[in-house]
Parts: C-alpha cells; structure tokens; sequence
C-alpha cells in the first residue's frame, strides 16, 4: 500500500488519466479492515497508558531497566489478548491487572533462581529521592520534602506485594479503590485493609523520624 | 453481632482510619511529595534516551573491531603464505643457479682437461716426427746399421 502511494507522489509529472487510475486502485485498497480499527485502536491505548503503566513498575521495583522490560512484556501480552479484551473494565485498569501479574511473575522467578537474589538494579532510597521537583520552594522546605519522601520510600520498601501495589495504585496513580481492586483482583474491603495497614507504617515511619 | 456485621464494623474502623490519615496533614504532604517525586523520575526515566540504541552501537562497534582483526589475520596469514612460496621459490631458484654453476664449471673443468690433452699429443706427435729419419740421410742411416751388425 505504500509503495502503491508512493507510486502516486511520484507520479505527479505523469499523465493525469494514470494518477487517477491509481488513485481509484488506492481508495479500493485503503478500506480499513476490522484488523485495522483493531490495531489502530490498540496503538491509541498504548500511547495512552504507556507512561502510567511504567510509572507503576518504576515506583514498583525502583529500577529503570527492570520496568521498561516489564512495560514492553505487558504491552506484548496485551497485544496478544486484545481481542479478547471486552471492555468490561477500562482499558488501563486491564493493562494494570497484566502488568501486576508479570511482576508478580518476575518476582517468582527471581526467588526461584537463588542465585540471582542478591544481585539487584534498584536504586537507592537516596537516590530515588532525589527526584523531587524544586518548584518554588526554600532550599530548607526542599530539603524536608525530601526527608519525608525517603521516609516514605523506606516505608514502602518494608510493606508486603500486596500492600505496595495498593499503596501506589492509591497514591501514585490516584485510582479509585474499585478500580484497584478490579486490578488486583481483590475485594474492595481488602483493598481498604492493605491500604489502611500500608498508611499506617508511612505514617509510623514518618512519625518515629520526627 | 453475626460475623458478617463484625466484619463490615471492623472494615468501618479501618475505613474511618485511613480517611482519618488521609486528613493528616503532614502525611498527605508527604504522600503527594512522593506522588511529585516518582512522577518526575518517571518522566526522566521515560523520555531518556533507550538503551537498546547503545547496545546496538556498542554492539556494532564491537562487530566492526571483530572484522577488523579477523581481516588482519586473513591478511597476515595469506600475506604470511605468499611470503613463504616466495622464498621456496627463490630458494629452488637460487639452488639451480648453484646447480647449473657447478655443472658449468665441470664442464670448463673438462674442456680444460681435455685441452691439455691434445696438446700433449700434439707435442707427442711432434717429438716422433722429429725423431724419424729424413729419406735424404737413409744411406748413412744403413751403414750405420750395417757396422752395428758387425
């Protein structure tokens, strides 16, 4: 198809009978398909959804490779499963759902392979903390934005998969407790639990530091 | 209280305390500092430059050393054949040389040799022409014989 529109730019010196020729030859081919719509659609949704999905597993494991390679790996499967994708949650909350199972997944086949265990790319508290914007702050409030956010870091180490998947579902990607547990396949009361018992040690952490 | 009730009220409770925690203020400061803080990591981390662009340069670059020295030992080693043919060939070359000068020499040797020879026959030849007597002296030569016998 585009060589056959490429044909027709560069064709247009030639006589006009055979640019419309082509042109009609060019309408008849570019009905879009069902595939088409498909594929255009599932390129929209990635567009989309992609930065927030490798958000969640940046925040998730703190190392930047680890999280591309886990974005790539969701956005493959989800690919593979867009036609049996039927639009009963939203399209964000499905590619959350699939990439909360490969980081399960990944987790998994980490602890099996033992030797692996000790070897990680994270990056440090410190260093994750260092990302905060400046914005219009003294260099005194900045510097305490930044204690708390290691606080926080620290705190978010220390809580279980769980808790930390629905610590930053919550408060990094501000979804709604339904959503989260649509995503993570808990019941709302659970969600509300994890949640509860996640805040409870920010909040320790935040106060012993005091 | 059933079961079920005592666990919608403990779930109340835990509801009643994360909206209370949420009401802290210096925790949600702190939650939305995080919030700031991964999402500026995040961008950064997203828009930086994909490392599979320096895989694929280091891996180039490391595929173009690798020719590069295969290269030069295809080089040196036919380089390194050719040089050793050549110097088999002037080897035999410089033998045959040797060969035919030696040959050339017996052959001078020879001609040489048989050189002297001829000249030794010649002056042979030369000392029995002058021993023979001329016809001239033939009757002196007679009595000469003559008075020997008696």
């Amino acid at each position: 198809m585009r060589i056959l529109e490429a044909a027709v730019n560069s064709g247009a010196v030639r006589a006009s009978t055979w640019v419309m020729a082509a042109g009609t030859a060019l309408k008849a081919m570019t009905m879009p398909t069902a595939g088409d719509i498909a594929a255009e659609e599932f390129s929209r949704v990635v567009e989309r959804h992609r930065p927030q999905i490798f958000r969640f597993l940046l925040s998730s494991t703190r190392d930047v490779d680890l999280a591309e390679t886990l974005t790539q790996e969701c956005f493959l499967k989800a690919h593979r499963n867009w036609s049996s994708f039927r639009g009963e949650s939203s399209a964000m909350t499905w590619l959350m759902r699939i990439a909360i199972n490969l980081q399960k997944d990944h987790w998994r086949n980490r602890r099996m392979q033992f030797w692996r265990t000790t070897r990680t790319n994270s990056v440090d508290l410190d260093e994750a903390s260092e990302w905060l914007p400046s914005g219009e702050s003294s260099v005194e409030q900045q510097l305490l934005a930044r204690e708390r956010v290691k606080q926080v870091w620290t705190a978010v180490k220390g809580l279980s998969e769980r808790q930390r998947t629905v610590f930053l579902l919550r408060y990094v990607e501000e979804q709604e407790l339904s959503e989260i547990a649509t995503a993570t396949g808990l019941s709302e009361g659970t969600v509300k639990a994890h949640l509860s018992r996640a805040v409870g040690r920010v909040r320790l952490e935040l106060g012993g530091k005091r | 209280m059933s079961g079920v009730e005592q666990q919608d009220n403990n779930m109340d409770k835990i509801t009643n305390r994360f909206e209370d925690g949420a009401e802290d203020a210096e925790l949600g400061q702190a939650l939305e500092s995080f919030k700031q803080c991964v999402d500026a990591w995040s961008d950064a981390a997203y828009s930086r430059p994909r490392t599979v662009e320096q895989t694929v340069r280091r891996r180039s670059w490391r595929l173009a050393v690798g020719w590069a020295l295969g290269c030069v030992l295809v080089a040196g080693s036919v380089s390194g054949g050719l040089f050793e043919r050549q110097h088999q060939i002037e080897l035999k070359q410089r033998a045959n040389r040797e060969r035919a000068a030696e040959q050339q020499k017996q052959v001078q040797q020879q001609q040489a040799r048989a050189q002297v020879t001829d000249e030794d026959l010649l002056s042979d030849v030369d000392s029995d022409v002058s021993r023979q007597v001329p016809s001239a002296m033939e009757p002196l030569a007679q009595m000469m014989s003559v008075d020997e016998t008696k």
